[in-house]
């Protein structure tokens, strides 16, 4: 549930101005050379297997051995970190706003039976129809009903994140429903079977070519044209007639305005709109987390969240829907699943403050290096390393350490959540639930023992003619010597500053002369 | 003033002209220094793992080195951060709680506590391109931060513009981290190569001759990369060109 767009709006190529989707340049990576062999296949994501652990490394390893989508990958959202910085720049208030957003977060989410019921009260009043679900399985099967009690067919849906945790997609398709995205990106993803690897930019990880050989394959379009124009073309041309023979439309929801009963969603290709009010039903998606008090509020919200997410300053539509057309239905879909767990947790409930802007995966180094896919977890990047154990801690118990705890995620995120100090407590936590690797928590315990004794510690140090001069024992983590794969390894002086202070100063620390 | 030398144990182990430098510059300010001999590690590589209780022997060993200390000073931004912001494996005694708060990264003893104006002996004729850690910026605060909106300030190069013929040159992403992140550098190895290649690159792009910093953990990483990719770019820690190294 973000902003349903797949490009910034101000990028040049591809069609606008008749209501076509905006362009391809931010998922296709336009401006990367095609080299003259033919493409570089896409990267996968991570590999899942069962309730295993996810091995992020595996499949970051596997993105940068991809240069030509590394290079785009990195460069584009870079390029995002960048315009948000200016946007930043613009704004005299900005950390004022950041206080004010996360003010009224951490707000709403103390007094959320308060607002949720206030909403439920007005969105009844304006003729919505209001439904709780404490689970993913709750929220599908209730849409579902929904569905086929209006016996809908094809669902025409805008990109929500929530129903992509709920699989409910997945879930509406074994029910016999056809659903088809309005989201450029996050049509290209449903084409090629693959989850959005960007909570605002769901194909971000494609070149135009990854673009060209999906819409071949499942649109049957010329597998050597990579033309923007032609690619967009293309998959309107199959997808509009979808949307207009459509029974039943579905969209998520960046605010639930408890004050008014209004869900606001935040586009930038009319998609919502189109999915809202092609057909007489409207179902929309809802986290508990997204309710805010007031229109006044909203107002903070609207200013940083393009702003954060695409460095523009606003998106193209803020749709507010406050109620059915007349002759229509509206239902809306209040959901848990976890969010009220997430709430109890002391040092990680603040996490639910978060407005997915998608700015931390932006500014985040090792997710620009691995992509969106390799954390093989509903969220990625920093914010997915602190929410994605909430759902499953053993399986996602590994992505808390795919991070250098550098802040910057931190420092961007409009809502102030302490991201890189959440995933460092994490890491704590998941350690004491013997979540991390034994053979990591047992080099641990030898470092730990090894460190709080000056004696051994000494002893493990690189001596001259020890079979270990290049590397003290305790940083080479039991001969697990992974360090010169990428990198050389630092030369080793004569002595220590330890041995060079003890034969120039003595034990007193007084210079010998 | 009674100052405790803390030298982290990669700095002992692998450059030990770092310590020297630090204790040297530190004298030449008139500070009494003095290196207990006992220091090991503040900790930091298994609390970073989430290993608390495996850090608390080693953070108890800390103090007891540095409790008597009116100040206590280390050439590494990320050690020090550990220490002022993350010591919570040890009870939080009055000992504890002295030394997290006297425990100073050099630059900023230098320039918050000694208010250094000159460093007459100090000429550092080169090209030189400025790495601030990431602990040492976002935890320490060193210098101003890219993604706030705030007043531009850098202490290290305050620091540095006092440096006679030192020529400070700019890369593309300052503030990107570097990839090292301690036991991520071992544990995560191919992302953590690649981010230090890229960094390098984006040093040697920039026309430096030296890379500087106030910790030598993200340099000696850096250097790895830089050595392997073939790039000629020289790495000297902030104490060293302080401390007057000619090259
Ligand atoms: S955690 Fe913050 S920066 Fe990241 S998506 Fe959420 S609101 Fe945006």
């Amino acid at each position: 549930m973000s902003i349903e767009n797949q490009a910034a709006p101000t990028t040049p190529a591809g069609r606008t101005g008749d209501g076509a989707p905006a362009n391809l340049t931010h998922g296709a990576g336009a401006s990367v050379t095609m080299p003259p062999r033919g493409p570089e296949p896409q990267p996968r994501g991570a590999i899942i297997r069962g309730n295993h652990p996810i091995d992020q490394q595996e499949a970051a390893r596997r993105f940068m051995a991809a240069p030509q989508h590394l290079a785009m990958h990195d460069q584009r959202l870079w390029d995002l970190r960048q315009k948000r910085d200016k946007q930043k720049d613009t704004i005299e208030e900005w950390e004022d706003l950041r206080q004010l957003a996360s003010d009224i977060k951490t707000h709403t989410l103390t007094h959320l039976d308060t607002y949720l019921e206030q909403f439920e009260r007005n969105a009844k009043a304006n003729g919505v129809i209001v439904h709780w679900a404490k689970d993913a399985d709750e929220h599908n099967r209730i849409a579902v009903d929904i569905l086929k009690s209006k016996n809908a067919k094809r669902l025409i849906k805008s990109k929500s994140m929530l129903t992509e945790e709920c699989g409910f997609r997945e879930y509406a398709g074994d029910q016999g429903i056809d659903v088809v995205e309005t989201d450029l990106g996050e049509r290209i993803q449903q084409l090629d079977d693959e989850a959005p690897s960007h909570v605002v930019v769901p194909a971000v990880h494609k070149l135009r070519t990854d673009v060209a050989e999906v819409f071949a394959r499942t649109l049957g379009s010329d597998p050597n044209d990579s033309d923007v124009s032609y690619l967009t073309e293309q998959q309107r041309e199959h997808t509009r007639p979808l949307i207009l023979t459509a029974d039943a439309g579905m969209t998520g929801c960046n605010f639930a305005v408890a004050e008014t009963g209004s869900v606001v969603v935040c586009t930038n290709e009319g998609n919502a709109d189109l999915s809202a009010n092609t057909t007489g039903l409207h179902i929309v998606s809802m986290g508990i987390e997204k309710i805010i008090p007031n229109l006044n509020s909203l107002a903070v919200f609207v200013r940083m969240l393009s702003r954060s997410a695409l460095g523009s300053p606003i998106t193209q539509y803020t749709s507010h829907f406050r109620g059915p057309r007349r002759g229509a239905e509206m239902h809306i879909i209040i959901v848990d699943n976890g969010r009220t767990d997430r709430l109890g947790l002391e040092k990680f409930w603040t996490s639910l403050k978060c407005i997915r802007c998608g700015a931390c995966m932006n500014t985040c180094p090792v997710f620009r290096r691995s992509g969106g896919l390799s954390y093989g977890a509903t969220y990625a990047g920093p914010i997915g390393l602190i929410i994605d154990p909430t759902f499953n801690r053993h399986k996602y118990s590994t992505l808390p350490f795919s991070s250098t705890m550098n802040g910057s995620c931190t420092n961007v995120c409009p809502v102030k959540i302490n991201i890189h100090e959440q995933i460092a407590d994490w890491r704590q936590v998941l350690a004491e639930n013997h979540e991390i690797p034994a053979f990591k928590k047992s080099m641990m315990k030898a470092a730990g023992a090894l460190l709080a004794s000056p004696r051994l510690y000494r002893a493990s140090l690189p001596m001259a003619d020890s079979a270990l001069r290049h590397i003290p024992r305790f940083m080479l983590y039991n001969r697990m010597n992974t360090w010169t794969r990428g990198r050389e390894m630092p030369s080793v002086p004569k002595e220590t500053f330890h041995q060079w202070f003890k034969r120039t100063r003595g034990k007193d620390g007084k210079k010998k002369s | 003033m009674r100052v405790g030398l803390f030298v982290p144990c990669y700095v002992d182990a692998f450059h030990p002209e770092v310590g020297q430098a630090t204790l040297e510059l530190l004298e030449r300010f008139g500070c009494d220094v003095d290196y207990p001999f006992d220091q090991t590690c503040c900790g930091q590589p298994m609390t970073n793992t989430g290993c608390h209780k495996e850090s608390k022997a080693t953070e108890e060993l800390f103090v007891r080195n540095f409790k008597d200390f009116d100040y206590i000073v280390g050439p590494s931004g990320s050690c020090v951060n550990h220490v002022r912001n993350n010591f919570d494996a040890v009870e939080q005694t009055d000992e504890v709680k002295h030394v997290r708060e006297h425990t100073y990264e050099l630059v900023e003893f230098l320039h918050d506590v000694l208010k250094v104006d000159a460093f007459p002996w100090a000429e550092f004729p080169h090209k030189v391109t400025l790495h601030n850690n990431c602990n040492a910026l976002r935890g320490l605060n060193i210098a101003s931060m890219t993604e706030l909106r705030e007043k531009k300030f850098s202490k290290p190069r305050d620091l540095l513009s006092k440096v006679k013929g030192l020529e400070l040159v700019d890369i593309t992403r300052p503030d990107e981290c570097c990839g090292f992140g301690g036991t991520f550098s071992v544990f995560e190895e191919a992302t953590s190569a690649r981010m230090g290649q890229d960094k390098a690159r984006d040093q040697a792009k920039s026309g430096a001759e030296y890379v500087t910093s106030s910790d030598s953990s993200c340099m000696m990483h850096q250097e790895g990369c830089a050595r392997r990719l073939g790039l000629p770019t020289k790495y000297i820690h902030i104490a060293q060109i302080l401390n007057g190294a000619r090259a």
